[in-house]
């Protein structure tokens, strides 16, 4: 092992003299959690909004004010027909509509059933889904209290009491900083090795590095520990950032998260180098960790609740390392658990690593074949 | 000790269906400046890359420093230099770092390391050169760089890939000067080259055409057994019939 630290060393040094990885490195972190913190929200509000009032109430414009209160509506243009409404949304200068019939008022007034319309561009179903349910939420509001002044009761028969726990505010951002933890160390630690080898072959000093004396365990272990130190400043730059910027409480123990991430680094590490193994190019190398990586974003239950998967992509989404280990971030950090209730995900990782550096070490030969 | 550095016994290698090496034989003896001659794609680099334990053979036999390179290549490794054609370095090191990781690389450390690198400068004259960049070095210089980090370790076998290509002329006569004085201190050197100036300078040499050895012997012996009035006719010569 006295060949190691030689190894480690000139790393460091390669590192520090280029400066676009080395930004890439330190910028990734930074703007994607400036990215996906502040620029991605599923919680959809103010949409764009015509309105068609043909009633010309004090109740219909009662109903409308409602509508926009919730804050989803934004109302952005006013039309004396559903033609002009209609245009609107076709060209996408609003993406709904509320449109309020002449006869609201009056069926308001006979007690018989009034209707008004919202009208939600559903091309794009995550914007609409919350405005739907803005608009079901004013009516019933309104229908609760109508009835209760018919009733002459004050108090509502029935009220259900939702606690949104370790999330209290519903926060997009709360949901999505910790599990940029576990987006991060993916993408960066599997492309960086992959490429970090590749590259030695490419530029033909790998060559010359293997016909030292220099163990294969020395070779591979100089290559991956400098970057377990990258890992751990991207994490603690995410957790920081998330920290006060984002303003997110961490409720649990972060030794408990440093150590088991460093197992989620050396996995990541490990399939990096074993990418390295299959390909020639470093343009190979960052297909095939692309090619690993859109599943791990889009499966693992980073954006999209696995839950909403058909049970077949649930499986698969076992196979993906980042599933456990996001699962093992938002228990720690939100939940607050101990070890003990994600034991399950750190035995998987476990198994992941074990399955990588043992994949890693069987394919990486120190020869040129 | 036997006073033969490397011996190859009907050493094959081949590469699916193409064989780039085809039972070669031949000893180098201890200290000898050993000439692998030969056309591109006649098998040199591969033979080369077979002695160093950076290919598998595929049959036969070989010994380099007394050590089997098929049962113990990682041991080979710490008796060897190796060149390889192109440059090998870390250009994005400078001289006296790439000096530093490859001492550090073949187990040199402390005060050792600093004398040892100190006479590897002083032999080569790149003292003048230790902060900058590999990168920014010209061929000759390069190419001295990469001969005194495959020295550090006084290593009695240097396996020397076309080690002048790209080079100009003078850079070529000093590196020859020095290969000599290595030589005549014990050191085996094994090199390969097109150019025939550099062939003479060879003690023996050995010409490969398409993986097989076809002549051997002092660089005059060869000119005769190709059949040239010179190096350079033969050298032609065998070019020739290899393209038809």
């Amino acid at each position: 092992m006295r060949r190691l630290w030689p190894m480690v060393r000139k790393e460091f040094i390669q590192m520090r003299r280029d400066r676009l990885t080395l930004g890439v490195m330190f910028g990734i972190p930074v703007v994607q959690l400036l990215m996906f913190g502040f620029a991605i929200q599923t919680d959809v509000r103010h949409i764009p909004t015509i309105v068609v009032d043909q009633s010309r109430t004090p109740e219909s414009r009662d109903i409308v004010r409602a509508l926009e209160n919730t804050g989803n509506f934004r109302i952005v243009a006013y039309g004396n027909d559903r033609a002009t409404l209609d245009d609107a949304i076709a060209r996408g200068r609003a993406q709904a509509g509320i449109v309020v019939p002449s006869d609201y008022a009056r069926n308001l007034g006979r007690g018989s059933t009034a209707t008004f319309q919202v009208i939600i561009d559903a091309s794009d179903p995550l914007s609409s889904q919350s405005a739907l349910a803005a608009a079901a939420g004013v009516a019933q509001q309104r229908n609760l209290e109508l009835l209760a002044a018919a009733t002459g009761r004050t108090t509502l028969p029935l009220e259900p009491r939702v606690r949104p726990r370790y999330n209290p505010g519903l926060r997009s951002a709360t949901y999505i900083v910790p599990g940029l933890i576990g987006l991060i160390l993916t993408m960066t630690m599997v492309l960086i090795t992959a490429t970090a080898v590749v590259r030695e072959r490419e530029r033909g000093t790998l060559e010359q590095l293997i016909v030292t004396p220099i163990t294969k365990t020395e070779l591979m272990l100089g290559k991956i520990a400098p970057y377990v130190g990258v890992g751990l400043f991207q994490m603690t730059a995410v957790l920081l950032l998330g920290r006060f910027v984002f303003d997110i409480p961490y409720v649990g123990s972060l030794a408990l998260l440093y150590a088991v991430s460093l197992l989620y680094i050396v996995a990541s590490l490990s399939l990096g180098l074993f990418i390295s193994t299959l390909v020639r190019t470093q343009q190979q190398a960052m297909q095939m960790s692309f090619f690993f990586m859109l599943p791990s974003i889009l499966l693992s239950g980073f954006m999209f609740p696995r839950q909403a998967m058909p049970v077949a992509f649930q499986w698969i989404s076992l196979l993906i390392p980042l599933t456990h280990f996001l699962k093992i971030l938002r228990g720690i950090l939100l939940k607050g658990v101990g070890a003990g209730p994600i034991l399950p995900q750190i035995l998987v990782l476990c198994g992941f690593a074990v399955a990588l550096i043992g994949l890693a070490v069987r394919r990486f030969h120190k020869t040129l074949d | 000790m036997t006073d033969v550095a490397v011996d190859i016994r009907e050493l094959t290698r081949r590469f699916g269906a193409l064989t780039a090496v085809s039972r070669l034989t031949l000893a180098v003896q201890r200290g000898e400046v050993f000439g692998l001659l030969g056309p591109n794609g006649s098998g040199k680099t591969t033979t080369i890359r077979m002695l160093c334990g950076l290919l598998e053979p595929s049959a036969g036999d070989a010994t380099v420093a007394g050590v089997d390179v098929r049962a113990a290549p990682e041991r080979v490794k710490t008796q060897i230099g190796y060149m390889s054609q192109r440059f090998g370095l870390y250009e994005d090191l400078t001289v006296a770092e790439n000096l530093e990781f490859y001492g550090g690389i073949y187990g040199l450390s402390g005060a050792a390391q600093r004398d040892r690198t100190g006479q590897v400068v002083a032999f080569l004259g790149i003292g003048g050169r230790l902060g900058q960049l590999a990168a920014e070095l010209s061929g000759g210089w390069k190419q001295r760089l990469a001969l005194g980090c495959a020295l550090l370790h006084h290593p009695p076998v240097l396996f020397l890939d076309e080690p002048t290509a790209g080079v100009d002329p003078a850079a070529r006569r000093n590196f020859w000067r020095a290969i000599h004085e290595l030589s005549r201190g014990g050191t085996t050197v094994l090199v390969t080259t097109h150019y025939m100036d550099e062939a003479e300078r060879c003690d023996r040499l050995g010409m490969m055409s398409l993986g097989h050895l076809i002549a051997l012997g002092t660089p005059a012996q060869v000119a005769q057994q190709v059949g040239g009035k010179t190096l350079e006719d033969a050298f032609i010569l065998l070019q020739e019939k290899d393209e038809r």
